[in-house]
């Protein structure tokens, strides 16, 4: 067992602390304010290798493992969670099924554009009425001997209005239902496919999330990810690792969080005293970092159990469940320790508190988590 | 023609966390991250960005330090640095400006030919911007400090620097070879790239450690505490200046009235 970081994975904080603080954390409030997709940092981000941590130089990834690809993303949510997400999202969730299910020939025309490229990447799995039973798909994909017609509509796609290239389910065989599901690979440029309404959201206002249509859109053969009928082994297993991600954004929330808080206790007097100095606050400043400190550690686990190739999805799922629960706690101490002033957008904690929300929704509720948990418990 | 391009830098505690121990007056250097020094940091970038503009050159950083001065090393490396020397001696230890150059001089000369030089003007840690001009006279070649623009012909010949004064700047021609060191105001350095960072740590066992043997240094004259002309009497933390204060009026003549009444009343005016 050992539980120091790697000269490697020290040095990758080091550098997207740095980016964060530099390029990202001065921007965080106004991006929010006005939902602005923030395509100045993630240009920089492709370029610096921050788009590929976990995957082969050969691919144009950054050659590197995923506890490095975790504190990526909980650095770069600690200053600001949309940052994070169009990050994670584009890692875990268009990048690795490539990685992992695409054939030599797609893995060497999509991944250099993805991991360093300057292209960004999307999934989209959820539709109106297949949220957490994503199993009821109703997006349709006919085999028309050259190329796959898709016919159907996506809801809530993460970078769907900046994604050039999308890892989009449909429905092939409607009898053998989840067996039924396959995977493809979808260019925004291709005939029929646009994107839809814009969601207006409650936090991680700056990422781009929006409907994706397909009317008769033309995918070309070889773009099938995976086999026909592999579709929802391929969602479950990246849903697994973009849990992961999702938990390093709510860790990243929380330590964010954290930080600004305690700067503030530091400085605030009340009474005569710093608050800094008062015990009752203290104990909840004890109570936060002890949370946080234990999701992390979760978070290391899952990860490390997924690079020796173990079986970790019970693992980032309780992670994940863990993570998301700490942001909301923390970032609500966070506020109430800010007092009036955490309420108001001139403190981070505000915009902190309505982006943690999210974490404990999207890639799977808390609610689903514990199904997976429990069906690890006592088996499906 | 490979054009070589030597950097001098220097791993520094970061100053924005430093404090001196009130009973030994040295600086307490526990708990204090190191990182490359930022001068440094814009000497390295203009090294890396005349590589942009003439593909074949190369790049070596140099340094004198402990020998955890290597991972300063290595995050010049994930920068883009092709090669990193580290000169390291328990007798190199203690040098100050006079014996630092002298070291540094010497891994110059061991390196065996360049064309440029860069140094950062000055380390934080002591603030003094003497080791790069010192090297320049050490090695016999010309030198211009505070370089706030540079601009390289095509031949990679000639140099055009702006050097940056109190109140304005001159404009200097230089050739190669020379020793210029760079301000902070000469380019924004460039962030490690990751895939760099996984590059540069596998590559930690290329960078080579020069003692002072292999430097061929005379210990007892040219490098080390003793070789040092230099003694520091004291250090101290200065005392904080009084607190500033804010005047507040309604309009700007009022104002000016209550600052013209507080610095009379002072007898400042």
């Amino acid at each position: 067992m050992n539980f120091v970081l790697t000269k490697e994975q020290e040095f990758v904080r080091k550098m997207v602390r740095d980016f964060a603080k530099n390029e990202v954390e001065p921007i965080a409030a106004e991006i929010d304010r006005d939902h602005r997709f923030p395509v100045e940092n993630v240009a920089k981000m492709s370029k610096l290798g921050i788009m590929g941590v976990p995957f082969p130089r050969e691919y144009g990834g950054a050659g590197g493992d995923n506890i490095s690809y975790a504190i990526t993303i909980e650095e770069l949510s600690r200053v600001c969670a949309s940052t994070g997400v169009i990050c994670s999202a584009h890692t875990s969730l268009c990048c690795w099924p490539i990685y992992s299910w695409g054939t030599e020939k797609q893995k060497k025309k999509y991944l250099p554009r993805l991991l360093s490229g300057g292209k960004l990447g999307a999934f989209g799995l959820t539709e109106a009425s297949a949220g957490t039973d994503a199993a009821g798909q109703q997006t349709k994909a006919e085999d028309k001997g050259d190329h796959w017609l898709i016919n159907g509509s996506k809801l809530f796609i993460t970078n769907g209005g900046y994604a050039d290239i999308f890892v989009i389910f449909a429905m092939t065989d409607k009898k053998k239902g989840p067996k039924g599901i396959s995977a493809f690979i979808v260019e925004k440029g291709f005939e029929g496919f646009s994107v839809g309404k814009t969601e207006d959201k409650m936090g991680i206002c700056a990422s781009s999330t929006t409907e994706l249509i397909m009317q008769n859109c033309r995918v070309p053969k070889e773009n099938i990810l995976g086999d026909p009928g592999d579709g929802f082994k391929i969602a479950m297993s990246t849903l697994n690792g973009g849990r992961i991600g999702i938990a390093s954004q709510a860790l990243g929330i929380a330590q964010g969080a954290f930080d600004v808080t305690i700067a503030y206790m530091k400085g605030r007097k009340q009474f005569g005293k710093k608050l800094s100095q008062m015990e009752a606050l203290q104990f909840d400043v004890a109570n936060m970092r002890t949370q946080i400190e234990a999701a992390r550690l979760m978070i290391y686990r899952a990860v490390d159990m997924k690079d020796r190739n173990l079986n970790y999805g019970p693992y980032s799922a309780m992670a994940k469940l863990f993570a998301a629960e700490t942001a909301m706690y923390v970032t609500t101490k966070a506020v109430q320790l800010h007092g009036g002033y955490g309420y108001t957008k001139d403190y981070p904690v505000e915009r902190m508190m309505r982006d943690a929300k999210i974490t404990e929704i999207y890639e799977g509720t808390s609610e689903v988590q514990k199904i997976v948990i429990a069906a690890a418990v006592f088996g499906k | 023609m490979t054009f070589k391009i030597i950097v001098c830098a220097k791993q520094v505690p970061d100053t924005n966390e430093i404090k001196i121990d009130p009973v030994t007056k040295t600086l307490v250097r526990e708990g204090v991250p190191s990182i490359l020094n930022p001068d440094d940091a814009n000497a390295l970038e203009e090294a890396l960005k005349m590589k942009e503009q003439y593909a074949d050159t190369h790049v070596t950083v140099i340094t004198m330090g402990p020998p955890q001065a290597k991972d300063m090393l290595i995050e010049c490396l994930a920068m883009g640095a092709d090669e990193a020397i580290l000169a390291s001696d328990r007798a190199l230890g203690g040098s100050d400006t006079w014996a630092t150059s002298n070291a540094l001089a010497a891994v110059i000369e061991r390196l065996g030919g360049y064309d440029l030089i860069f140094a950062g003007r000055q380390a934080i840690d002591g603030d003094t911007a003497q080791v790069g001009p010192q090297i320049a006279e050490k090695l016999g070649i010309p030198q211009v400090t505070y370089v706030q623009e540079c601009k390289i012909d095509h031949e990679m010949k000639n140099i055009t620097v702006k050097r940056a004064l109190e109140d304005g700047y001159e404009v200097i021609k230089i050739k190669t070879p020379c020793m210029l060191t760079a301000i902070k105001g000469l380019n924004k350095p460039r962030y490690m790239s990751i895939g760099g960072i996984f590059d540069s740590v596998k590559r930690e066992k290329e960078i080579k450690t020069w003692g002072a043997k292999e430097l061929g240094v005379d210990v007892d004259h040219e490098v080390g505490l003793d070789a040092s002309p230099t003694n520091v009497y004291r250090s101290f933390t200065p005392l904080p200046k009084g607190k500033g204060i804010v005047i507040k009026a309604d309009g700007q003549k009022e104002t000016a009235q209550k600052l013209l009444v507080g610095l009379k009343s002072r007898h400042v005016i």
